[in-house]
């Protein structure tokens, strides 16, 4: 069969710090009729640049430097706006990562949808509107003959996101590009995008480029696989080969099944240090967004707290920290009650009980050198100053696994997200705390820098006997680091106990939805989760 | 600091030379007018010459020295007032952003209020209530302009407050001065800086356009507004005096106004 | 469709408790006065006497909130009080030259709003061009002149130099509307200068904002003609931004017309505001200044509501 794509030796330049610099370097790639090409990598590994330019469009400050985009014999490097104009939406189309920010608010969905095959002079306005009505079918939305006549605000992410598959579906293009179309949603919600991509490219019978971060995803849809760093093409190869036999050490990496934890014994006789008891909570002071919440947290151990967005997870980080006052209930911190707003706790509840957030960027000042920024909760705490100070910062910075020499005078704006967010644990190890809450802290971060945290978070536990509670969406990093589960839905906990009790049926009927649709690395996995859903739903 | 004025783009030069100069002729007015600022020492509206570079005034008057003397007083004054109007501003701004809660709804109710007010028609009724000083002026002028410096500081400190290293300074139980000194102050000083460039326009025109009316500094006092209203007069007989200090006001204005572009286009460039 | 009702009427109550604030801020001023009004106006050769009978014509022996009562109900029907200065009704004052700074604003208005829209649009399809660059430095200067800089430019080269069109702008009523456009068109133009240097500036502000969206580069993907993505796709976004930048300048053109008013000698509402100013003739300053901050607050409030109604993301789609 004939290629539909073909991309030969294809630079990128990129225009910062004053000049244009490589970003893209010599990428080959065919594709050929329904065939399933994925992208991965980790962040500035080129993958949307790559997506993009196969359209060949660039973002502003981008160019394409050099190279060959052949789409059906049609040549893009050279072709003029009017010519990309017409091969752009009707031979091949693109769906984004954030279909909220990629629907126009002014007009109703199908609209958006009728739009690019009438424009493109291919459907009269009632037959595109006929065939809109027919693809929302085939993606599961619901209502299917009014939904599209819609405001995009009045869309779930989910629906919003398969109303965009459909969206790119109009033309009946024969090459579609997805860009990350999961990765700001949950993981329930991923499952019902994932098959509606599969019903595209298995029975349309349509050439795909999916692009993601996450290899467990792209086993699901992609034959073959193209594995990417900074711009450069590290390997090649048919899915299962690939998963099964990588050849590079960086895709090894990648693959590892993260196993960190080995398994430690919850007694009931050990220290309980957090004890948090009927805790409700409102932001409003209306509706309750916490309710009932009973937790324990033992001495040295980890208690992993998951759930989807607006679950209230963070929000119950929130109120444990004291931020969020609760409006009732109980906590029990080394034995003692303490107050409910951190404002009136005492200065050693706030130093035992520290924090590390979601985002490195924001959790720093920019304006503070490393050195001011660890030294402040050491004079703040116990007075320390001068050369001791000094020196206890460097034994700071050598356990968290950075060279004083070359950090302690740099500012927050000079590190890289991974190194921001050791200094974030180094700040909270200087309060020398009995309870870390760690909120969402790998999820901003590279897979391998993510890896990189959790497995200093877990050294720094066996030598120090400090606890977490870990708040999470990714249940690959529960199962990787966590001694306890607990899940919570809609403010409520669902479900708590030993890692072991929970990951084993019976499950809570969410608990098994959630586990049930976290992908695993097996490329028959979603094939055979929609035929257990079908065979279930019928 | 260096550096960054080293990069800086020709049109931002050109506005710190004008500032400069302006700053330069208000300290040195005294050695640098030729006469005295209230000495009639000529005819009526004399053009140029040896002895009155830039002619004479209405009554007679050096112009080149009342210029000279106008920039001590105007911009003098502009600049005071601007201080003052940031001193009140940013604090208040500052603090509403910080406590939050009730204090923060009463404070920007009134400023709500007062900002729902016509800037200049609230001088005008201010000022013919209590009469035209150079205090009433000040204050006036101060508080009312204060109101903007209190919106912005108000947003810029908000937007610093809800990052996490804010959240994290007070979890370790950090006290209201070190998160408004040590967290939020560093980090707002940059947009602050531009929106100072723009008060100071602000309140300069809004001096000179107060003087022209007759309102502002009161005469004999030199002063650029006021001279264009006293020899405004001229104008019809084809006598371009009056065009003189309002030039000045306008090349000083513009000149600001490179600056805070160049100091905007910088502190948004940071963010990224 | 309701949330948008309550929310303009929310909008409408906080505009209305405003004027009232604003009503009872002016009284009080007056009320702070040093002394007492008839003292400062009648002035210290005045006897104890006609202080007196001047307390009484003016009401001043009744207590505070009695005189803020009558003040207000009287204002609300039109009744101004007397001038001090020359003892005519306010009301007959102001209304020929409130009518006399609305022509003025309107003239403006109408030459300003579509050009620097026009502009605005230009700046922002064509930006960091020379064209673009060009209009920037222009704008910017604008703003920065005080508005008698341009005014006086404006008479030097056209009235003085090519003798084209009057210095002063005199008008009364027996002139017909062109004859009055002509007398007014320079201090037109000024305002025209300083608002249109603002409006573009803000217009092209939000368009630039709108054309960097997620939704136009999908237009673009999807193949989309540049004609239509400006038209279909940024225009109804751009709407809302763009009214509310046009409504408040217009606010600020209300204000704006004191300062041209007195340079071109004009009768309207801002020159009476000025000379009552410096004569301290108390009620003309109430009364037009009362006026001033209605049409500030009026225009502002214009402003929120149009840009709330064109906002996209308030459509229902009535399901």
């Amino acid at each position: 069969m004939d290629n539909l794509l073909k991309i030969k030796n294809l630079n990128i330049e990129g225009f910062y710090e004053d000049r244009w610099q490589p970003i893209v370097h010599n990428i080959n790639l065919e594709l050929k009729r329904g065939e399933v090409l994925g992208l991965i990598g980790e962040s500035g590994a080129g993958k949307s640049t790559i997506g993009l330019a196969a359209m060949g469009y660039t973002r502003q400050g981008c160019r394409i430097a050099s190279g060959s985009i052949n789409i059906e014999g049609i040549e893009l490097y050279d072709a003029s706006e009017e010519d990309l104009r017409l091969v752009r939406g009707s031979k091949i189309a693109y769906v984004a990562q954030s279909a909220a920010a990629s629907f126009n608010p002014s007009h109703r969905v199908i609209n958006q949808y009728v739009e690019a095959p009438v424009q493109h002079g291919l459907m009269a306005y009632d037959e595109a509107e006929k065939e809109a009505i027919d693809i929302y079918r085939r993606l599961f939305l619901p209502t299917p003959e009014t939904i599209g006549l819609r405001y995009p605000h009045e869309l779930s992410g989910g629906q919003l996101q398969r109303a965009m598959v459909a969206m790119a579906m109009s033309c009946k293009p024969d090459i579609i590009v997805f860009d990350e179309p999961t990765t700001a949603l949950d993981v329930t919600t991923q499952i019902e995008v994932l098959a509606a991509v599969k019903e595209i490219t298995e029975t349309m019978n349509k050439a795909a480029l999916y692009i993601t971060h996450d290899l467990a995803v792209v086993a699901q849809v992609a034959n073959r696989i193209m594995v990417l760093r900074n711009g450069r093409l590290v390997e090649e190869g048919e899915t299962r080969q690939l998963i099964k036999k990588p050849k590079e050490a960086y895709t090894r990496e990648l693959l590892n099944v993260r196993n960190l934890r080995q398994e430690k014994s919850i007694s009931d006789k050990m220290d309980v240090i957090l004890k948090v008891r009927d805790l409700k909570a409102t932001y409003t002071g209306r509706e309750n967004v916490l309710e009932d919440i009973d937790l324990d947290v033992r001495k040295g151990r980890t208690v992993a707290l998951v759930g989807e967005s607006g679950s209230g997870k963070s929000t119950l980080a929130r109120v444990i920290t004291g931020l969020l006052p609760a409006i009732c209930g109980s906590i029990n911190f080394l034995g003692q009650e303490i107050p409910l707003d951190f404002k009136t706790r005492d200065k050693d509840t706030l130093r035992r009980l520290q924090m590390i957030y979601q985002m490195p960027d924001t959790a720093l000042n920019p304006r503070q050198t490393v050195r001011k920024i660890i030294g402040r909760p050491l004079k703040f705490y116990f007075g320390i100053k001068g050369r001791e100070a000094e020196e206890r910062i460097r034994e700071l910075l050598t356990k968290i696994e950075l060279d004083p020499d070359t950090y302690i005078d740099r500012l927050a704006t000079e590190l890289s997200g991974g190194e921001k967010q050791r200094i974030c644990i180094a700040r909270a190890l200087a309060a020398r705390p009995d309870l870390i809450i760690c909120d969402e802290v790998t999820s901003a971060l590279d897979q391998l820098v993510g890896e990189g945290i959790l497995d200093l978070l877990q050294d720094l536990q066996n030598k120090t006997n400090i606890s977490y509670l870990f708040i999470t969406h990714d249940l690959a990093t529960v199962k990787a680091i966590a001694d306890k589960i607990v899940i919570m839905l809609e403010g409520r906990i669902i479900e708590q106990g030993d890692k072991k009790e929970v990951l084993t049926p019976p499950h809570h009927e969410y608990t098994d939805k959630l586990l049930a649709s976290v992908p695993e690395m097996d490329p028959d996995w979603l094939d055979n989760l929609l035929d257990k859903r079908l065979s279930t739903f019928i | 600091m260096i550096k960054l004025l080293r990069q800086s783009p020709l049109s931002a030069r050109i506005g710190m030379g004008i500032l400069l100069f302006n700053v330069f002729l208000a300290l040195f007015a005294s050695v640098i007018a030729p006469y005295e600022e209230t000495s009639v020492v000529g005819d009526v509206w004399e053009s140029f010459s040896g002895n009155f570079f830039l002619g004479t005034d209405h009554i007679g008057r050096d112009l080149f020295s009342r210029m000279i003397y106008g920039a001590r007083n105007t911009v003098a004054l502009a600049f005071v007032t601007t201080v003052l109007s940031f001193l009140i501003g940013s604090s208040l701004g500052f603090i509403a952003a910080v406590k939050g809660g009730w204090v923060d709804q009463m404070l920007s109710r009134i400023i709500d209020a007062i900002m729902a007010f016509p800037t200049l028609i609230f001088a005008l009724m201010i000022l013919s209530v209590v009469g035209s000083s150079i205090p009433t002026l000040i204050t006036t002028i101060a508080i009312l302009d204060s109101t903007r410096v209190y919106r912005l500081s108000r947003a810029v400190a908000m937007d610093i407050e809800v990052m996490e290293f804010v959240e994290a300074a007070r979890l370790r139980g950090e006290g209201l001065w070190w998160i408004i000194s040590q967290e939020i102050l560093p980090n707002a000083i940059p947009p602050l800086m531009a929106e100072f460039g723009l008060r100071f326009c602000f309140v300069f025109l809004f001096i000179a356009s107060l003087s022209f009316l007759g309102l502002g500094l009161q005469p004999p006092l030199a002063d650029w507004g006021g001279m264009v209203r006293e020899n405004a007069g001229a104008i019809t007989f084809g006598i371009y005096t009056p065009l003189i200090p309002a030039a000045a006001i306008a090349c000083l204005t513009v000149g600001v106004n490179l600056i805070v572009d160049w100091l905007l286009h910088l502190s948004s460039g940071l963010q990224d | 469709m309701k949330n948008i009702l309550l929310l303009i009427c929310k909008r409408i109550g906080a505009s209305l408790i405003t004027i009232f604030v604003i009503s009872l801020i002016i009284f009080i001023g007056v009320e702070l006065l040093p002394g007492d009004v008839a003292e400062t106006v009648l002035g210290q050769s005045a006897t104890p006497e006609t202080v007196e009978a001047f307390r009484k014509e003016l009401k001043l022996d009744l207590p505070p909130h009695v005189r803020y009562a009558t003040w207000l109900n009287h204002f609300v029907h039109g009744d101004f009080g007397n001038s001090l200065a020359n003892k005519r009704p306010v009301a007959e004052l102001v209304n020929w030259r409130l009518s006399n700074t609305l022509l003025l604003a309107m003239v403006t208005a109408f030459i300003a709003v579509p050009l620097s829209i026009f502009l605005g649009i230009l700046a922002a399809l064509y930006r960091n061009t020379l064209f673009d660059k060009m209009i920037s430095i222009t704008t910017l200067s604008f703003i920065s002149f005080p508005e008698f800089f341009i005014a006086y430019v404006l008479i030097a080269l056209f009235s003085v130099q090519l003798n084209i069109f009057p210095s002063l702008a005199i008008i009364d009523d027996n002139m017909g509307f062109f004859n009055k456009l002509y007398a007014i068109i320079l201090p037109s133009l000024t305002l025209t200068c300083v608002v249109t240097a603002h409006m573009m500036r803000q217009t092209r502000a939000a368009i630039i904002n709108v054309l960097g969206s997620a939704y136009i580069e999908m237009a673009e993907i999807k193949g989309i003609r540049g004609f239509r993505i400006i038209v279909y796709h940024a225009f109804p976004n751009a709407l809302s931004p763009v009214i509310n930048v046009v409504a408040v300048n217009l606010a600020y053109l209300v204000v704006g017309v004191v300062l041209v008013e007195v340079v071109f000698v004009y009768p309207g509402l801002g020159q009476l505001l000025v000379d009552s100013v410096a004569k301290r003739d108390l009620p003309v300053v109430q009364a037009s200044g009362l006026i001033f901050s209605i049409a500030y607050i009026f225009m502002n409030l214009a402003a929120d509501i149009l840009s709330m109604l064109a906002n996209p993301k308030l459509r229902q789609s009535n399901f």
